[in-house]
């Protein structure tokens, strides 16, 4: 067997109850107290991420932004300094490779942040269409990041980030080197729960320390340590692509319901434009909808959805929802069974249950 | 971790409970606690016959799903019909109020075959 990878908090779990699983080839806590609890606290409260599998790479150089034009699909053009786009890189035929964060530092400086398991593919496509005065380089290993979200995270935060105020970070904006408690960190208001919150990126030597004053500073707010089973609960309520389910080489941005990262009538070529531009003017062949189930039953990523005999899609995730308590999922379907209300029957175990198809997103937290 | 003594245990970490000729079957605390929060329990139909090591229903925590294998062969006699509203109860109370099934075994003695509480409490541990 291979030997599963960790992150500099992995001792930490213990002390906090967690029940670690192998995600993608890491050894990481699927829960602490609870997935309903610790997504409800992230709901109500707020909760405590480790995310620092995911993976950073830093591109510098003078060349840098046409590049990331050419592999990019939003437009990074627009990016300002301190600020972060959320995007996607697509094969020529228009399939992703990974849908990614990336941090304008400074002029000709971007910090990259990747899933975990596209790590070495990812940095592979990128280097392989190198051009011009472009250094890339793998710093995921002296990156550890947490995540903090949920109502009470700006609260709880700022008792730890002194003189900075976190109410002056707007929403995809950032700060670097915030002395957090003593520690220099990255802090952006990010995150993959649908609440308001932050996404801190330190150094590994720093996470455990950060990671304990953050839940110190949040005990009376009942801030809990959170696994990625309610960081999977909840992206999937908000309606957040998750790589390998909502996303795949098989599967287009547009298709997946992330056309607002696609930018096709930005000036520069990048690639999977002609393939994703054909895409939109011929009309999507599947559409990302939600399916509830009408009988019993919770619909699970990869099941079947049919409608009469013929096949027409299948889930890409699904649960019993924490926050509504209902059964419901996300699917891919094709484009003629995709309006809301329409019948359909999803196949558990076997059998064919009814469903109809639904609105997304299930979830959207009430602005402020 | 509780092993009530008066009940016989499998591997697949179901407990079967004599009474009388019939065997009151649920899955231990054990397994409960590694499922994680149960939202789901499908259960067979009173009259359905189970087979040993053979699936015979399935429980559903918000991650994932697990089939239910029959620690015994018979003919399901009783179904708890409380757990399709309050599957929780699994989690709550897997010994009692979570009791999944009442089966006729098809050959009594096949109680004998599962393991003891002692048996069962030295299996987990490893």
């Amino acid at each position: 067997m291979v030997e599963l990878q960790r992150t500099p908090l992995f001792d930490v779990y213990k002390q906090y109850g967690g029940k670690t699983i192998d995600f993608g080839g890491w050894e990481l806590p699927v829960q602490f107290s609870g997935i309903k609890e610790e997504h409800e606290a992230v709901r109500t409260k707020a909760g405590l991420f480790d995310v620092s599998h995911m993976g950073e790479f830093e591109l510098k150089g003078t060349d840098s932004l046409a590049f990331l034009q050419k592999m990019m699909t939003n437009d990074v053009s627009k990016l300002k300094i301190q600020g972060a786009q959320y995007t996607a890189m697509c094969y020529e035929n228009g399939g992703t490779v990974d849908d990614l964060i990336i941090y304008m530092l400074e002029q000709d400086h971007y910090l990259l942040v990747v899933n975990a398991a596209n790590i070495e593919k990812d940095f592979k496509w990128l280097e392989d269409h190198l051009e011009g005065d472009v250094e890339l380089k793998n710093i995921s290993e002296d990156l550890a990041q947490l995540a903090i979200q949920g109502p009470a995270a700006q609260k709880v935060l700022q008792q730890l980030a002194g003189d900075l105020d976190l109410g002056s970070i707007g929403f995809f904006k950032f700060n670097q080197e915030v002395n957090v408690n003593g520690k220099s960190a990255l802090i952006s208001r990010t995150g993959y729960t649908g609440e308001d919150g932050f996404e801190i990126y330190c150094k590994p030597q720093d996470a455990a320390s950060i990671w304990h004053d953050i839940l110190e500073a949040g005990k009376e707010e009942g801030v809990l340590p959170c696994g990625l089973g309610a960081r999977d609960t909840l992206r999937f309520e908000a309606n957040l692509a998750l790589y390998g389910q909502e996303l795949s080489p098989d599967i287009t941005p547009l298709e997946a319901g992330i056309g607002f990262a696609v930018k096709l009538n930005k000036e520069a070529d990048f690639i999977g434009k002609e393939a994703l531009t054909q895409q939109k003017e011929t009309g999507l062949p599947r559409k990302l909808v939600g399916v509830e189930m009408i009988d019993r039953g919770i619909p699970r990523h990869g099941y079947a959805i049919y409608q009469e005999e013929k096949k027409i899609g299948e889930v890409t995730t699904g649960t019993q929802s924490p926050t509504l308590k209902r059964n419901i999922g996300l699917a891919l379907l094709e484009k003629a069974f995709t309006e809301v209300g329409t019948e359909v029957e999803v196949e558990i175990r076997g059998k064919r249950l009814k469903a109809v198809v639904t609105s997304i997103p299930f979830y959207k937290r009430e602005k402020k | 971790m509780a092993t009530p003594k008066e009940l016989r245990y499998s591997k697949e970490h179901e407990w079967v409970k004599t009474e009388g000729e019939k065997l009151r079957i649920g899955i231990t605390e054990f397994a409960q606690s590694e499922l994680g929060d149960i939202v789901f329990v499908e259960l067979p139909e009173v009259g359905d016959e189970i087979t040993a090591d053979e699936p015979f229903g399935s429980v559903e925590s918000v991650k994932t799903v697990s089939e239910l294998y029959a620690p015994v062969s018979g003919k399901v006699v009783e179904v708890n019909e409380d757990l399709n509203d309050s599957p929780e109860f699994v989690n709550d109370s897997p010994y009692e109020k979570a009791w999944m099934v009442v089966v006729e075994p098809s050959d009594a003695s096949d109680v004998d075959k599962l393991m003891t509480a002692e048996e069962y409490e030295a299996m987990i541990k490893e």
